[in-house]
């Protein structure tokens, strides 16, 4: 049935999105709904309509454009181009398996850095403890991206609300959760 | 049946002011709310993004306590949290190799028999039906309602409420005295996880939120997620600076207004907590 059994080149970006995240991109029509209602859309070099119509013409150049390009990564998941897709393709779930296509390939978008870095520290603060410790992430995050003086205003009306702690909960299953980081590496 | 809690992250940290409000409807409704034993966190938007495997066992993880637990059903307050709950109950379900592989990291058995719910589904199943008596203050605002991408999508997966104008949380602000003004931004995206690495991006998307609900009239916005709490509220000087503008309209919790309504103070509820203060109750 599926189109891929005649796909020669199974190298494309397209031939692995249907085979590892079950999305078939040749299914856009370029309608642009997921464009229209894309919250960062205007923020992006690629909207996703533009991911699509890429994709769908399975060349080496286009791919490298899509793995290289920003817009992956600021694709912040809300979904919405999911829920107004009239073909019902998940982008979310393609947009994932970009993103981690691009950071193996070392070909991320160097105006991405910070949310990678953000990222970054984030899944470092679970690994050592189990739960997020947001101070925690917040040091290990200015130090990654060097923004070292960014919401330093906001510490002070947080410490008198409590809402920041200073010692991080750690969880009994700290080995587990590290053993899980280490298989899932 | 026994219905357990999965508070998350946030709840533990900056957003104990949902938690204190979450624990307090409970405690004055009589509902058991345990812990899932040794909560891990469920990944979030880094997981997902940087790592499938890791996006699924770390979800995993927590599912197969709550089973150990025997909890029937979870609450997970956060809508984060309950997105990648669900989903990652949804996969494991559809792919029962997928299953065994993430079994297999988690050394742990895994049956995806709990179900998993809301803080809005919460107080429809066990607050709603004990309400009425209960409303000695009535909460007479005109509120927004905020539900955010993570509550009602993905639609297929989540099956709950609509995806476009959803009305649960509408309706359970309506039982209790509010009045709810009509509202397009209620399912756009706050800016979600990009609160620290791309704060302009946070205070452009949060502030159309905002602007939409006081230019109706609103006069609280009303949420069920930590994120989009934080966002609105602790990011509020953020958006006020990127727009130009002084918006005053305070961000609430959903268990925080019920909790106004039956009668417990702002401090009970964590309405003390907040970045943008609260002046209505």
């Amino acid at each position: 049935m599926s189109h891929t059994e005649t796909l020669t080149e199974k190298s494309t970006l397209a031939y692995n999105i249907e085979k590892y995240v079950d999305v078939i991109s040749r299914k856009c029509y370029q309608c642009g709904k997921c464009s229209a209602g894309c919250p960062v859309a205007d923020e992006m070099d690629l909207p996703p309509s533009m991911v699509m119509r890429l994709l769908q013409t399975e060349t080496a150049l286009n791919d490298e454009k899509i793995l290289r390009s920003h817009s992956i990564w600021l694709c912040v998941t809300c979904e919405m181009c999911l829920g107004r897709c009239p073909m019902d393709i998940d982008i979310p779930s393609l947009m994932d398996f970009l993103r981690q296509k691009s950071l193996k390939e070392k070909k991320v978008n160097p105006k991405a850095r910070n949310i990678i870095a953000f990222h970054k520290s984030f899944l470092n603060s679970i690994r050592l403890t189990g739960r997020l410790f947001e101070l925690g992430l917040t040091l290990d995050y200015k130090r990654r991206s060097m923004t070292l003086m960014q919401d330093i205003q906001l510490a002070p009306r947080m410490i008198s609300r409590g809402k920041l702690h200073f010692i991080p909960e750690i969880i009994k299953g700290k080995a587990h959760l590290g053993k899980i980081f280490k298989k899932t590496k | 049946m026994k219905t357990g809690i999965y508070p998350g992250c946030s709840l533990n940290g900056s957003a104990r002011d949902y938690n204190e409000s979450v624990f307090a409807l409970a405690d004055a409704f009589g509902l058991p709310l345990e812990q899932v034993s040794d909560w891990n966190c469920c990944g979030a938007t880094a997981a997902h993004n940087l790592n499938k495997n890791l996006s699924l066992a770390l979800p995993a993880r927590i599912l197969s306590l709550a089973e150990q637990n025997g909890m029937d059903e979870i609450v997970v307050p956060c809508a984060a949290c309950y997105h990648r709950l669900i989903v990652t109950q949804n996969e494991l379900r559809k792919d029962p190799e997928l299953k065994n592989q993430v079994c297999e990291i988690l050394e742990m058995d895994y049956k995806g028999t709990s179900r998993i719910i809301n803080v809005i589904e919460w107080i429809d199943k066990y607050i709603v039906p004990d309400l009425e008596g209960k409303i000695v203050k009535p909460f007479d605002h005109k509120v927004a309602c905020y539900y955010g991408c993570l509550l009602v999508r993905p639609h297929k997966v989540l099956a709950y409420d609509r995806p476009e104008d959803p009305q649960s949380m509408d309706q359970v602000m309506t039982k209790i005295g509010a009045t709810s003004v009509y509202y397009p931004y209620k399912t756009e995206c706050c800016g979600a996880g990009f609160s620290i690495s791309r704060t302009d991006i946070v205070s452009k998307l949060s502030g159309k939120i905002v602007e939409d609900a006081e230019s109706r009239g609103a006069d609280a916005i009303i949420v069920a997620c930590p994120m989009c709490h934080s966002n609105l509220d602790m990011r509020r000087n953020d958006i006020n600076k990127y727009w130009g503008k002084s918006f005053k309209i305070p961000v609430i919790f959903i268990t925080q207004a019920v909790g106004l309504a039956i009668g417990l103070s702002a401090k009970n509820v964590g309405l003390k907590r907040h970045f943008v203060e609260v002046n209505i109750s």
